[in-house]
């Protein structure tokens, strides 16, 4: 999960890294406070899970609470790639002498991490990493040794600070792995970090991605999640413990294992070439050793996604049986009634494949096609989607 | 002979006496594994009893269950919140190889157990995987072993179900083993370990390479093929119509920026002379073809 710049803010104070005051508005009147709150020069940054947010307009420095009022009236519900703004951040504004950059993050194939810095910030990462790669140092960190001062010092020294600024940046390293480390994140990065005028180093901006799979050990990460930016049949799905992605496509698709379900997507959309360029509606994943009724939910999330007009259930049973897959549709179909308007293309393979087959036939129900094979199948929803 | 998993595998299971162990311990013994013991420290000295007459000694350590056993297997159905004191148990016990099926487990743990048995010698497979197969010989892990048959396929897949597929719609010519890697953003043994594990192999003829959307293992693996591979392979990648920065059920899969599409793995991939497959039957028949 990624944060907020102003979640990541937050998460960095409570690990002792410096950071400026910062206050959350959503409206140009709560903005106008927080800059009265902060007083003199404020910055109105909108609060967007992407980059390139200064170029698009949605970063202002302002001098008054009129001001940022204003700025707070233009920034709200601009669109930054895609991205609607719904918050902006008021944060108190820094005199910066100089800027830097510092992240570290999951190698995945190096299998350990990677911690990156630099003395000259104010870039793009991409565009240093590219241009002047010697000006970006990149050190490993071995996972279960981490980053102490010493290794904190070692990188500021790889990234040519020079000698009087080591310490100070070091210790500001050795924090920012404590939030790396404690919150379980896969990414922290810090563009920029800056030296102020009063010669104070502070992390001025902040991108955290957490690891999900680490929630168990977080119960306070529940609360960052951003309910409001969540797609309605994603909540509902996700209510029924269901992995479910919503796409832009018309074919919905339900079946079981990530990889299983990825491929389904790829070979509707090839298939679909045929057909206009029909797309699948979504990503659907119930699992091993689904139940009737994970099935059954499955199906009614995907029922009442209004964009979809076919199903494709696609299932091998490894694990799951078929049968529970074939008594899942049936229960789903019968519980829907005449909510279920939608025809569904039936693949199953594997694990008691000739019972499920035969409950499908048994029922004989008229939305549903039993279709061999992934490929005839997946051609058959298109088809059906056109 | 084929690779990491043979007949003469001693398997241990972590993890045995919960749910999901219990399940499928019962179904590795049915698929011919030699299981010789489980661990749980609270029923350590008991015995379990599976249909078919078999009875599981249940040890306290896994060192235990090594000393009395010899086992050089473990295959793990821990939680996420244990997985990782399991795991060194196991690296602390000498245990050579580790299957860890679990999913949910936090990366942070991967790399911290997975650096720790890398430094003392324990092969780990995993995380979140549905472990290996060698048809007819042993089967670690949560494969169903009735749909596949032994052969001279070696098969390598992060994706559970995509491994399941393959190995149904090649049945008839059959696998060395196969492996199912994992779908996290850290696994234990990668694309490239079984890749040069199967070039050695005189046992396996072709070898199908399944890999998906999310960092650049199949990109690195296409550089080996191209360089140390002589057994034609075929391969498939899934993910074209996954969005970027969406995660799709695999932690691992996942598009950030350019980095890590199914487009970019193709070209790699074909670029080293890997036949390329749209869909996994395509993938079946190139395999077909080149075996025919």
């Amino acid at each position: 999960m990624d944060l907020y710049e102003y979640q990541a803010r937050d998460v960095f104070e409570k690990h002792g890294v410096p950071v400026l005051p910062g206050i959350v508005a959503t409206t140009p009147a709560e903005a106008r406070a927080a800059a009265e709150e902060l007083g003199g020069t404020v910055v109105v940054k909108a609060q967007v899970k992407t980059g390139g947010r200064g170029k698009a307009g949605g970063v202002k420095v302002v001098h008054s609470p009129e001001e940022a009022e204003a700025a707070a009236e233009a920034i709200l519900g601009m669109d930054i790639k895609g991205h609607t703004v719904h918050r902006v951040m008021i944060a108190a504004g820094a005199r910066i002498a100089q800027e830097f950059y510092f992240s570290v993050l999951l190698d995945r194939a190096e299998r350990r991490y990677l911690a990156m810095c630099s003395y000259e910030g104010g870039m793009e990462i991409e565009e240093l990493a590219v241009e002047r790669p010697e000006a970006l140092a990149r050190v490993a960190v071995d996972p279960i040794e981490g980053i102490d001062k010493a290794k904190a010092l070692e990188i500021v020294a790889e990234a040519r600070f020079p000698e009087h600024l080591h310490h100070k940046v070091a210790d500001v390293i050795v924090r920012l792995w404590h939030v790396y480390r404690n919150e379980d994140a896969t990414l922290v990065e810090v563009n920029p970090l800056v030296l102020t005028d009063d010669h104070e180093v502070i992390a001025l901006d902040g991108k955290v991605t957490l690891d999900e799979n680490a929630d168990f050990r977080h119960e306070d990460h529940a609360a960052l999640v951003d309910k409001s930016a969540e797609n309605p049949l994603e909540a509902k799905a996700k209510h029924m413990n269901l992995n479910y992605v919503k796409l832009d496509g018309s074919v919905g698709i339900i079946g079981n294992g990530a990889g299983l379900v990825m491929s389904t997507l790829d070979v509707v959309a090839y298939a679909g070439e045929r057909f206009g360029g029909v797309k699948p509606a979504n990503f659907l994943d119930i699992g091993g050793g689904a139940s009737a009724e994970v099935m059954a939910n499955g199906l009614d999330v995907i029922l009442h996604d209004e964009q979809v007009r076919s199903v494709f259930v696609n299932v091998f049973g490894g694990i799951t049986s078929c049968v529970a897959v074939a008594d899942g549709i049936v229960g789903a179909l019968e519980t829907l009634g005449d909510e279920a308007t939608k025809p569904l293309v039936v693949r199953l393979d594997g694990n008691a494949v000739e019972e499920g087959r035969a409950i499908l036939a048994h029922a004989n129900h008229p939305l549903v096609t039993i279709v061999e094979t992934m490929d005839d199948a997946a051609a058959k929803a298109a088809e059906l989607a056109a | 002979m084929a690779i990491f998993l043979t007949k003469q595998s001693k398997v241990i299971v972590q993890g045995m006496t919960g749910s999901e162990g219990m399940k499928h311990t019962q179904r590795m013994l049915a698929s011919g594994t030699n299981i010789v013991g489980g661990v749980n420290p609270r029923k350590a000295g008991t015995e379990v009893e599976f249909p078919g007459d078999v009875t599981v000694p249940v040890f306290g350590t896994v060192a235990e269950a090594m000393a009395a056993t010899g086992a050089d297997v473990s295959v793990l159905f821990v939680p996420p919140a244990f997985t990782k004191s399991a795991v060194m148990e196991a690296v602390d016990a000498g245990m050579p190889l580790a299957v860890i099926i679990t999913e949910g487990v936090p990366v942070a743990d991967t790399a911290e157990f997975f650096t720790y048995a890398q430094a003392k010698g324990t092969r780990l497979i995993g995380p979140n995987c549905p472990g290996l197969i060698t048809p007819g010989e042993s089967n670690v892990g949560i494969t169903p072993a009735s749909i596949t048959g032994p052969g001279r396929i070696g098969l390598v897949s992060k994706s559970g179900t995509l491994t399941y597929q393959m190995l149904f719609e090649l049945r008839e010519i059959g696998f060395s083993t196969a492996v199912g890697i994992g779908g996290d953003p850290i696994v234990g043994t990668t694309h490239i370990d079984c890749l040069e594990a199967f070039q050695n192999d005189p046992d396996t003829d072709a070898i199908v390479m399944i890999g998906e959307i999310g960092g650049d293992a199949e990109e690195r693996a296409a550089a080996y093929i191209k360089d140390h591979v002589t057994k034609p392979v075929v391969g498939y990648v899934a993910g074209f119509e996954a969005p970027e920065g969406k995660t799709m059920g695999h932690a691992g899969a996942i598009v950030s920026g350019s980095a890590g599409t199914a487009q970019a793995k193709k070209e790699a991939l074909e670029a080293a002379g890997v036949k390329v497959g749209k869909t996994p039957s395509e993938t079946a028949s190139l395999m077909r073809e080149i075996l025919s």
